[in-house]
């Protein structure tokens, strides 16, 4: 791994911002993103996400998306499988379902970031990996919910229907959609907007992010050892698993190391709305602290690297 | 003027859907909705992120507004961060609510 990259990663704009809303947390300050703001960035940045997605997609045969697709499903299915057999020694089964839906979907503020990451390293990353973390953010709920369900309490309809109409998935599913149908011409017009800005206002949204994830620290001491231990190895595992699944899928350094951030990443907007529904008796501060409070943060600042470091020994 | 009773209900944004529901099939006829921000036993709902909070206003017949407070605890209690309570009001237009 090399330091030089791990420091230029750590002196990001991205990164440096989600210090900088942590600091300011920390010391009381009477910083706020309005949450108007914060609504509409995140409206905005799901929506940019899906587009550019679409518009990739657009200019790919379905023989080169397929096996990325296939392997980022398995790994919707066999993550939260693995987290729960992991949770399960020390969770009750909704809690350890609970967390596991969240570890085993993707938050795509982590994919954002690896994009970035990715980016800045030169790996010109596979730009069709937007529809991979629409692919990646479901079925691992829903896998979760199942988990959970042996103890008969829950709703799995309203839950997947929660799911499925969020924000996330309409805008992202959407947003891929309508990429895919503007295309490059289509989508030049509207590129200034989704494309040039897009750096830029992902900043203010890591603002408000390590705003958030700094309230949580004073949870982590709370929540205790074994899930803070979780919270910081299973990225490790999960970040792995997903480096080699893409490494099979045919994907190069770039595309590996966002696949494996996203499958390191634990979902924040996606899954605790939907879990919150179909296993009301887990206690979503624990895998919100875990998740925001711990894993957002490990990926952003040691995950990325490390995963970038593994791609490319396999590559090699 | 006429009596009636004021029921209010702050609850975790997952139960907003709900809440309406059960509202209008207890036989509520209106109520007024608002986001709210707080901390309780449940832990803290701040910002959009950790997930907000939803208060609802419900003037009703004592009848209904009891009815409704009655199947928010048998039904929410247990697992969801909701606090319920329910105060004497005068309104005018009493017919209006029952």
């Amino acid at each position: 791994m090399s330091g030089e990259l791990i420091l230029q990663n750590l002196t990001s704009p991205v990164v440096l911002a989600f210090v900088l809303g942590a600091i300011a947390t920390l010391v009381r300050s009477d910083l706020k993103i309005p949450e108007q703001i914060y609504s509409a960035l995140s409206v905005y940045l799901l929506l940019a996400i899906g587009l550019k997605g679409g518009v990739e997609l657009s200019n790919t045969t379905f023989d080169v998306v397929i096996w990325p697709a296939l392997g980022t499903l398995a790994l919707g299915v066999l993550i939260p499988v693995i987290a729960f057999a992991v949770l399960r020694r020390k969770f009750d089964r909704a809690n350890a379902a609970a967390i596991a839906a969240h570890y085993g979907s993707v938050s795509a503020v982590t994919y954002m970031a690896a994009v970035a990451f990715a980016t800045r390293a030169g790996d010109n990353p596979e730009g069709f990996m937007p529809a991979m973390v629409a692919i990646l953010e479901v079925p691992a709920i829903i896998v979760g919910l199942l988990l959970a369900r042996r103890k008969g309490s829950g709703d799995l309809k309203s839950a997947v229907a929660e799911i499925l109409s969020g924000k996330s998935v309409i805008l992202l599913i959407g947003g891929l959609m309508m990429g895919l149908a503007a295309g490059d011409a289509g989508f030049a017009p509207v590129a200034p907007v989704f494309k040039t800005a897009f750096s830029g206002l992902l900043v203010i949204f890591l603002l408000e992010m390590g705003m958030v994830a700094a309230r949580r620290f004073a949870d982590v001491r709370r929540v205790g050892a074994f899930l803070v231990g979780f919270a910081l190895l299973a990225p490790i595992a999960q970040g792995a698993l997903g480096v080699i699944v893409g490494h099979l899928c045919g994907l190069g350094p770039g595309g590996m190391t966002i696949l494996g951030a996203m499958a390191a990443s634990a979902s924040y907007i996606a899954a605790p709305a939907a879990v919150r529904v179909g296993i009301p008796e887990a206690n979503p501060s624990l895998s919100l602290t875990a998740a925001l409070g711990i894993t957002f943060p490990f990926n952003l600042s040691i995950g990325l690297p490390l995963y970038h470091w593994f791609a490319l020994l396999l590559t090699k | 003027m006429a009596p009636a009773k004021v029921l209010t209900i702050v609850a975790e944004m997952a139960l907003r859907r709900r809440l309406i529901e059960d509202f209008q099939r207890l036989g509520a006829t209106g109520y007024t909705e608002s986001e709210a921000r707080g901390q309780g036993s449940r832990g803290r709902r701040t910002s959009e992120l950790e997930g907000q909070n939803v208060r609802f206003e419900i003037i009703a017949s004592a009848a209904t507004a009891e009815a409704i407070l009655k199947h928010i605890g048998d039904h929410y209690f247990e697992n969801y961060a909701v606090i319920a309570y329910l105060v004497d009001g005068t309104v005018l237009r009493g017919e209006k609510y029952t």
